[in-house]
């Protein structure tokens, strides 16, 4: 990658050109009490020897993910990243550059984008894609918005209290402001409750927001709970996890108007958290109301395929305050990752990882199950990758214990619910070895 | 620049023809050759009630998405579906099969511009 600094001279000759001495000249209008506020209390430069130094040192207080086996999800899944994924994103063309605005002329990265958006919809079964968002989370949030509009009355938004809870919390605030209400629908034994739904599907309802699978690994009546949205004329919107898309039913088939969700599974690492990836696709109909960027393919002048930005008048730029979304922006390097691990697992590959977190799963959940103290906590509902256990000691113990012996064992769920004391979230992906997983029961049996 | 003078405007370049208490609106040939290509009209549904100077829809452009506004008070009667599949109507023919909405009028609308005024306010 090149990065070539202007040198002293070349900007003192462009201060001259406007007619300043100083970079500092710049600022004039910002007042000089603000400017004396904001003095930065920095220490001196560092060598490039020592400031990796000083990276490195602060890297070794994590745990080397190769020394530590994870059976983490909750949203953020341990699953492979294969080389080819890394090796092409890496290429200057595609990791420098910055969402085209001068759109056009940038048709290696919009055409890139274009096939990113082809291959969520092949994923999801509905007809259209926009260029990403920036997480499951705001994607979410951004479909209740959408579906809002599209709705436009009714006032609330349904969202099932087995979707992650960390994107319920985004999709309120999201529409703190907007004047509509977020009303939970309670679960039933790690599922969403279709008696309580039902009630609440009086005609008011914008939409109704269900995870699949959801939060706690459980696989929902997504057919059920669509034909329920649809008959009230509520928007049905799934938020879809990729890897399970490579087994379970689509959005698509499923019915719903909006199908979101979090692609980091798709050959995104970890990275504590981030950047990651929020895919948004809906059905053509929609098309008008679909926030974010997207891409477009039309023919120039002179006959050949070229790429542009669409429909640009759903955007801020355009439609200002009435836009559908602030979202002027699309996370063009993770969604290009996504992208080749799409292309290069393929439909057989999908189906293939997911078979591998669907048997493992299950495997692990059967031979803890065994384990004098524990159970499955929603032992008759279909899961996938995730299951939630009840534990004989508190998880926050266990954890703790686990970790001594190299394990990340699971999420307390306790510490995210009161109501979810005692329960532990524990995820396979196909990245666990039976050898790891059994001894992963070992040494929680021999706590 | 055809401005017909069988027709009222509106300072918003909208057009409006009134018979028997049914007013059909459109925008001006120069409103749409300011816009430019039109590929979209966004219409409001037939039963709808709409007030003098208030906005019933959206018209968009390639680059621009404006604001359609009603003439008078009323109610809405009837929308030109044609320009769902087709908008361009609104550039080829916008006095004629680009025609918006007609309007069931409730009293007579004020402040119109005649084809003399709405000239003046054009050029």
């Amino acid at each position: 990658m090149r990065y070539t600094p202007h040198t002293e001279a070349e900007i003192l000759q462009m201060l001259k050109v406007i007619g300043l001495e100083t970079v500092d000249d710049l600022f004039r209008s910002i007042p000089q009490q603000v400017q004396q506020a904001c003095k930065l209390d920095l220490p001196g430069a560092l060598s490039e020897m020592e400031a990796a130094e000083l990276i490195e040192d602060l890297a070794r207080s994590n745990y080397d993910p190769a020394g530590v086996v994870s059976f983490l999800g909750g949203g953020a899944y341990d699953h492979y990243v294969p080389a080819v994924v890394s090796q092409l994103i890496s290429r200057s063309e595609f990791y420098t550059s910055y969402t085209p605005y001068q759109a056009e002329v940038s048709q290696g990265t919009l055409q890139a984008i274009y096939e990113y958006q082809s291959l969520i919809c092949r994923l999801t079964g509905m007809d259209i894609a926009n260029a990403s968002g920036y997480d499951g989370a705001s994607v979410s949030a951004d479909a209740a918005l959408m579906a809002c509009q599209i709705r436009h009355g009714s006032e609330v938004v349904l969202i099932s209290e087995t979707v992650n809870p960390a994107y319920r919390k985004v999709v309120e605030t999201y529409c703190s402001s907007s004047g509509h209400r977020i009303v939970a629908v309670p679960s039933a034994d790690g599922a969403t409750d279709s008696e309580k739904l039902g009630k609440l599907l009086d005609g008011k309802a914008a939409c109704l927001i269900v995870q699949q699978p959801n939060f706690f690994g459980v696989v929902e009546d997504i057919d059920a709970l669509g034909a329920g949205a649809g008959g009230a004329g509520a928007l049905f919107v799934v938020v879809s996890d990729p890897i399970g898309l490579g087994i379970l039913k689509t959005p698509g088939e499923a019915g719903a108007d909006i199908a979101v969700g979090e692609g980091q599974a798709m050959g995104v690492p970890l990275s504590y958290g981030g950047p990651y990836l929020g895919f948004f696709a809906t059905r053509d109909r929609y098309k008008r109301q679909l926030p974010g960027r997207i891409v477009g393919k039309t023919e120039d002048s002179r006959g050949r395929a070229g790429y542009v930005l669409t429909l640009q008048t759903r955007e801020q730029h355009i439609r200002r305050e009435r836009a559908t979304s602030n979202i002027c922006t699309n996370q063009a390097l993770i969604a290009l990752a996504a992208t080749v691990y799409m292309a290069l697992t393929g439909k057989e590959g999908f189906r293939k990882v997911a078979g591998l977190c669907l048997q493992k799963a299950h495997y692990l959940a059967e031979r803890i199950a065994e384990l004098p103290g524990y159970s499955l906590a929603f032992a008759k509902k279909p899961f996938f990758r995730e299951f939630v256990v009840e534990t004989p000691r508190p998880p926050g113990e266990i954890i703790e214990r686990m970790l001594e012996k190299k394990f990340l064992a699971g999420i307390d769920l306790g510490k995210i619910d009161e109501k979810l004391k005692g329960k532990m979230l524990v995820t396979v992906t196909e990245r666990r070895t039976r050898a790891q997983m059994d001894s992963f029961v070992e040494a929680l049996g021999g706590m | 620049m055809t401005i017909p003078a069988d027709l009222l405007y509106t300072n918003e370049h909208e057009w409006v023809s009134i018979e028997d208490g049914l007013a059909t609106v459109g925008i001006t040939e120069y409103a749409q050759n300011e816009l430019g290509d039109i590929v979209f009209v966004e219409l409001p549904e037939a039963g709808t009630e709409v007030e003098a100077m208030e906005t019933f829809g959206t018209i968009e452009a390639v680059k621009t998405v404006a604001d359609l506004f009603s003439p008078a008070n009323g109610t809405v009667e009837e929308i030109n579906t044609t320009l769902e599949d087709h908008p361009e109507l609104v550039n080829t023919d916008p006095y004629g099969e680009g025609w918006m909405i007609k309007i069931k009028v409730r009293e007579e609308p004020e402040g119109l511009l005649t084809a003399k005024e709405y000239k003046e306010m054009i050029t």
